[in-house]
Parts: C-alpha cells; sequence; structure tokens
C-alpha cells in the first residue's frame, strides 16, 4: 500500500526479530515511527512480502508484527546506519515492555 | 425510516442498558443523526492541485489544534491514560505515508481533496479492520473518527452537530466517539445514551471522568427517541424513561430530595468516621480504577482505596513498568497515610483486552483470566509486582491477588512476589520490605479453604459479585436468570460468615469490596456478620457511611444472627430493609 520511490542508491538493511511478548500493537508503533522521525533517511519495514513505510503508524500496525515475527528494516539516507541502530535496539530492547 | 413508538397518548416508555457514569437527569432529547459520510466528487486541473494541497495542510493544522484541545482538557480531568488515546490520534494524524499518498493522488487523479482524502484513509481503515487482532483492528474507529474531523474542518465546519447545541438537552446517539464524547459541553449536555458502548469503553471512561450520566449498550434507543421527547436517565441503574410518567417524575423527585438531603451532610459526613453510634469503627474505602478517581474518592469521604483495579490501565496499551510505578505512586502519594489496596490485574473474564492476545473462550468466567493467566506468564506479571513494590516506599500500599481457587496459586504467587523483590533488591531500588499481601476471596472453593490459604497471607477481601456468581451459578447479565442473584442466599451468608470467622482464628482482618458493600441496605448485615473493612464505588462511600452512622452494633450482630438462622434469601433481604428502614429511612428512599 504505501509504497516508497527508492531514489537511486543501495539501501542499507537490517533482518531484526520482534521479541516483545504482544508484538507491535499501538505504543510500539508509535515508539517506533516517533525514533524513525528523528532520521532524514527514508525506512521501510517489511514483513513477508508487505513494506510499509516506517514512518507510518498505520502502516506499521497493519503489517501485525507478532512476537517471534521477523522483519527486514531497510534505511537509505544520509544517517541510514544510524537510524538503523536506533531501531534495532527499540526491537531488541523489547520497546521498552517486558 | 421511523420506527419510533406513537408519542401522542403520552405512554412511558422504559429501556434499559448498561449504566457507566452515574446521576440522574431529566430534560429534552437531542438525537444525533448518524454523519452523512458520501464525499461529493469534483474533477479538478493540474492548476488546481496547490490549491487544493494549501485546503489540506490548513484542515491538518485546524484537527492538530482541536486534537491538542481535547487532549489537554481531558489530561487535567482524568490523567495521563486518557491522553494517551489522543497522543496514538495525533501520530494518524501526521502518517507520512497517508500524507504521501494523498499528494500523490491528487496529482495522478485530478479528484479534489476531500474525495482523495476519503479515499485513502478509508482504503488504510478497512486494511485495519480487517486484521486479526482485535485490537489493531478497533484502530480503523480511530482512522475513520480523524478522517470526519479533517473533512468537516475541510468544509469549514469547526465541528459536529454536538458542538451546535444550544440549550440543555440529553444526547441519544447510535455511538459517540472519545472525542466526540471528550469535546461534550457539560454545561449543555445533561446526560447521553447510546446504542453501542460497554462499560470499558473509552467512551464510558470518559463521560464518568466528566461526570455526565450516561447509558450504553441500549441497542436501538437511536430509533425509538424523537427529537424532543422528554427524557428521564437514572445512569447508576442504565435505564432511560421516554416520556415519563407524572408519578416517575415524582418518585425521582424524591429519590433526588433525598440525595441532596444526604449531600448537605456530606460535609459533616466526610471527616467523620465511620462508626457506629455505640463505638464501633471500621475502616471505609473506596473502589477506583484509573489513579486520577482517587480525588473522587477522597471527596466523597473514604478513608482509602480498598480496591484499586489495575486492569484499566491496561485498557490501551501495556503499560512499561515505570509507567505502572507512576500511576501507583500517584494513588500512594495522594492517599497517604491513608492506604491503597492494589489488586493484580483481573485480565479476562468480561475485560477480554485484544492487544494481550487473549485466545477466544468459551466460558471467559471460568477460563484463563486474573491470576491463572498472570501465573502462566511470570516474567509479565513481575513487571508488575515490581512496580507495586516500588510504588510502596511511603508503607500505605497492600497488594492483592484476584480469582484464588487454590492456596497453591497463592504460595505461587508469593513466590514470583519474593522474585520480584529481590530484583529490585539487586538493583539498589526501594521498597516496603514488610508489604503487606492479600487475596480477593471470591470463589467459594477459597471460602472454604481460607485456614489453607490463611497462613500465606495477612488479609481476605471477598468479592461478592462473583461469589455470588459462582455460588449460585448464576450469571446475572443474562435476563433469563437474573432473578437467582441473590446476594442474601443462605449459601452466600455462610460463606461470608466462614471468611471472616477463619480470618480471625488466624489474626487476619477481612474485607468486603463487591457490590455488597456500596448497598446500604445489606452494610448492617455485613457488620453484623463481623466484617472488618468495606470498599465500595465512591459515590455509594457517603451512603455507607450515614448507614453505619445510625446503626447501633448490637443491632446489627442481631441482624447477622438471624440471617444465619433463616433459610430465606427473602427473609434476610426483607429484614435489612425493614432494619435500615428504622434508623435511616432517608437511604431507603434513596436506594428503593
Amino acid at each position: 500500500m504505501a509504497d516508497e520511490s527508492n531514489s537511486g542508491g543501495a539501501a542499507l538493511t537490517r533482518e531484526v526479530t520482534i521479541q516483545n511478548r504482544f508484538g507491535i500493537h499501538a505504543r510500539p508503533a508509535a515508539l517506533f515511527v516517533k525514533t524513525a522521525n528523528r532520521f532524514q533517511s527514508e525506512i521501510a519495514v517489511e514483513k513477508g512480502g508487505q513494506r510499509v513505510s516506517g514512518k507510518s503508524i498505520i502502516g506499521l500496525m497493519t503489517i501485525e508484527g507478532y512476537q517471534g515475527a521477523s522483519l527486514r528494516l531497510s534505511a537509505h539516507g544520509p544517517d541510514a546506519t544510524e537510524a538503523l541502530d536506533a531501531l534495532e535496539d527499540l526491537v531488541l530492547q523489547k520497546f521498552f515492555e517486558d | 425510516m421511523d420506527i419510533a413508538p406513537p408519542s401522542t397518548n403520552g405512554d412511558e416508555l422504559e429501556l434499559k442498558g448498561v449504566g457507566v457514569s452515574p446521576g440522574i437527569v431529566s430534560g429534552p432529547a437531542f438525537v444525533l443523526a448518524p454523519e452523512e459520510d458520501a464525499v461529493v466528487v469534483r474533477d479538478i486541473t493540474a492548476a488546481d492541485v496547490p490549491r487544493e494541497l494549501q485546503r489540506y495542510e490548513q484542515a491538518l493544522v485546524a484537527t492538530r489544534q482541536q486534537i491538542r484541545d481535547l487532549q489537554h482538557r481531558m489530561t487535567e480531568s482524568m490523567g495521563k491514560e486518557s491522553a494517551e488515546i489522543f497522543e496514538a490520534h495525533l501520530l494518524m494524524l501526521e502518517d507520512r505515508a497517508i500524507y504521501d499518498e494523498i499528494v500523490r493522488m491528487l496529482g495522478t487523479d485530478l479528484k479534489n481533496i476531500e474525495f482523495v482524502l476519503h479515499e485513502v484513509t478509508d482504503r488504510y481503515a478497512t486494511a485495519l479492520r480487517n486484521l486479526q487482532d482485535e485490537y489493531l483492528s478497533e484502530r480503523a474507529v480511530d482512522v475513520r473518527d480523524i478522517a470526519r474531523r479533517l473533512l468537516r474542518n475541510l468544509a469549514g465546519r469547526s465541528s459536529s452537530a454536538l458542538a451546535e447545541i444550544s440549550t440543555p438537552c440529553i444526547i441519544i446517539a447510535h455511538d459517540l466517539s472519545p472525542t466526540e464524547t471528550a469535546g461534550l459541553n457539560k454545561a449543555k449536555v445533561l446526560g447521553f445514551a447510546t446504542d453501542l458502548g460497554s462499560p470499558t469503553s473509552h467512551t464510558a471512561i470518559m463521560a464518568r471522568a466528566l461526570g455526565i450520566p450516561a447509558v450504553v449498550g441500549m441497542h436501538d434507543i437511536s430509533l425509538r427517541v424523537a427529537a424532543g421527547d422528554p427524557l428521564l436517565v437514572d445512569g447508576q441503574h442504565g435505564l432511560v424513561f421516554v416520556r415519563p410518567a407524572a408519578e416517575r417524575i415524582e418518585r425521582y423527585a424524591r429519590k433526588r430530595r433525598a440525595q441532596s438531603a444526604i449531600r448537605e451532610r456530606f460535609n459533616v459526613l466526610r471527616d467523620q468516621p465511620a462508626m457506629t453510634l455505640d463505638g464501633y469503627h471500621l475502616p471505609l474505602a473506596a473502589n477506583i480504577e484509573l489513579p486520577a478517581d482517587v480525588e473522587v474518592a477522597i471527596a466523597n469521604g473514604a478513608d482509602g482505596v480498598g480496591l484499586f483495579r489495575t486492569e484499566f490501565l491496561f485498557l490501551n496499551n501495556v503499560p512499561t513498568e515505570d509507567e505502572q510505578t507512576e500511576a501507583y505512586l500517584q494513588v500512594a502519594r495522594r492517599l497517604a497515610p491513608a492506604t491503597a489496596i492494589i489488586r493484580t490485574m483481573d485480565i479476562g473474564g468480561d475485560k477480554f483486552i485484544g492487544h494481550l492476545k487473549m485466545p477466544q473462550q468459551v466460558n471467559p468466567f471460568m477460563g484463563w483470566r486474573a491470576i491463572r493467566f498472570c501465573l502462566a506468564q511470570p516474567e509479565f506479571f513481575k513487571v508488575q509486582l515490581r512496580a507495586i513494590l516500588r510504588a510502596s516506599t511511603l508503607k500505605n500500599i497492600k497488594i492483592m491477588y484476584p480469582m484464588i481457587s487454590n492456596v497453591k496459586e497463592v504460595i505461587e504467587a508469593n513466590r514470583l512476589l519474593d522474585e520480584a523483590k529481590n530484583e529490585l533488591a539487586g538493583r539498589g531500588v526501594e521498597f516496603d520490605q514488610d508489604i503487606e499481601v492479600g487475596v480477593m476471596i471470591e470463589i467459594p472453593s477459597a471460602a472454604l479453604t481460607a485456614d489453607l490459604i490463611a497462613p500465606h497471607v495477612r488479609f481476605f477481601s471477598i468479592g461478592t459479585n462473583d461469589l455470588v456468581q459462582y455460588t449460585l451459578a448464576v450469571d446475572r447479565v443474562n435476563e433469563l436468570v437474573s432473578n437467582l442473584y441473590e446476594p442474601t442466599h443462605p449459601a452466600i451468608i455462610k460463606l461470608i460468615k466462614h471468611t471472616i470467622d477463619v480470618g480471625h482464628e488466624f489474626g487476619l482482618w477481612t474485607g468486603v469490596c463487591g457490590e455488597m458493600a456500596g448497598n446500604p441496605l445489606l452494610v448492617p448485615l455485613l457488620v453484623g456478620l463481623g466484617v472488618d473493612e468495606l470498599s465500595c464505588n465512591a459515590p455509594g462511600v457517603p451512603l455507607v457511611k450515614d448507614v453505619i452512622r445510625s446503626l447501633r452494633f448490637a443491632q446489627a450482630e442481631e441482624l447477622g444472627l438471624a440471617a444465619l438462622r433463616s433459610g430465606s434469601a427473602e427473609e434476610v433481604l426483607a429484614n435489612c430493609r425493614a432494619l435500615v428502614g428504622k434508623i435511616a429511612p432517608e437511604i431507603l428512599e434513596l436506594v428503593e
């Protein structure tokens, strides 16, 4: 639905597994978006062929990232590495839930 | 479609729903018509795109401001929990994917912004609606709520028909969204009743916070009431009378007089202890659902909080340990030195929480709920235990486990509590080492084995709603059997008495925190059976206190003994009514 225009150049990607018990429900989605918005890079999240913007709370909720789901995060832009670091950390910290 | 009954003969119509915010009000009906969802399609040219986009930007700014205003208003009246609902709304409003898609579609489809906005948001709402997860699926309502606000702002209407209400009235609607409820003008809206909704919906919570009497879950009231129909709403009992009869109005007027007579005594009562005429004192506490409710408890003269139903903190989200600690601390600080009993979450049963991924259960009341749910997920449970411990530094917090059916559960919960204490100690965090732990007695097996449970706890609190339901095998929301729901049934009297006696034998105090504790007619009976503490909904505190202060302990004892000898629920109830009629006739007037 939320297709992103990949404007040339390679995007950095990273695989993460959702750790927190309740997955990406509203609050983790909000945290994810707030974190992603701190960076200039375009950020996308993919799960099983479905790809949404990492800056869209509604998009993130629609991918149903349950506990154990593996997601591919990709970032494209000047601060791509920092963005991926921050987002990966958020997932590994279980969105500060458990 | 007009299926409202004929109003020519002035016949009274009584409609029943679920009372979610107490109070008695009367006034004319304002029937809220469902909002026109049809959006006009207009062709535009490429040259119009910047102008359409500018209109959209302006609508975004206006909508953001409206949501912020609502958020601000609700935070003041009910704290952070409700504010979070709006925080999610703001993020959805600013959703980048939606924005980008709208900009793209404006340029390619060349249709007016209203149409494009509607198309895009509708697609996202549908995608959410189709999700398996019940909680996420419900968020479609939020997306549509926001889209409607944007469309209103695009049309130059700053708000819904609700804002145009100019004379005091009672709102009748199919449904009210949380933002519509939060935006109600208290000076003009006397009360409301809706077809949809449940006691745990955001709308119900906001109605209580605003102090607007409300009844929800009325099925089809929006089709049965015509604009201007005179209405009488009883928010406590979940009743709406359409074209109320003169006799009905008179009865409620008497009730209101009795209420205001008691309210006049409130100021005096508030600062007086719940003590019988002959000096028998028992703490009278209030039940709360959210931290902000503690203000209502104090305003009604409660001696503390006897039951903090923490599951309401989990309504929208799973709060973090820090967020929970903050919520419990808010209550502890406000009450100190009075105490608060924090009941660990009773999730499941009728409190089905979508985002917690509860499985569908055929019989949730006998299923995976409360302590069963928590013990199955020890790490999740310990987050709450640590948060409660961290809030105990003022030494005015007690912990209570719900739905105990077997002493093994108490032992296991205590073991996890010890782990939680060790984890905190390891982190160097302070807490009350000697925090009191108790259990809810609400399952007959727990009452009957109170002697096995007693060595592991410091108090019992009898949850009468579930105890009656489980003992008599009566689902009281099932109208076919609700007449069998009898709190004065001999079996209930015996279980209560047994629990209290065992408690005393082991040196424990026993409280009652169910609805029985808030029923002024039954309070003398509980006192007579030897109960040590009562906790009821805050608005009931002054009534219960009034009865206790009109009572002699000997009268209560006599009532209790007679109840134990009696074999008839009706006879016990009649005795209770007779006693209250004698010592506090104004109370009888009020509750009958």
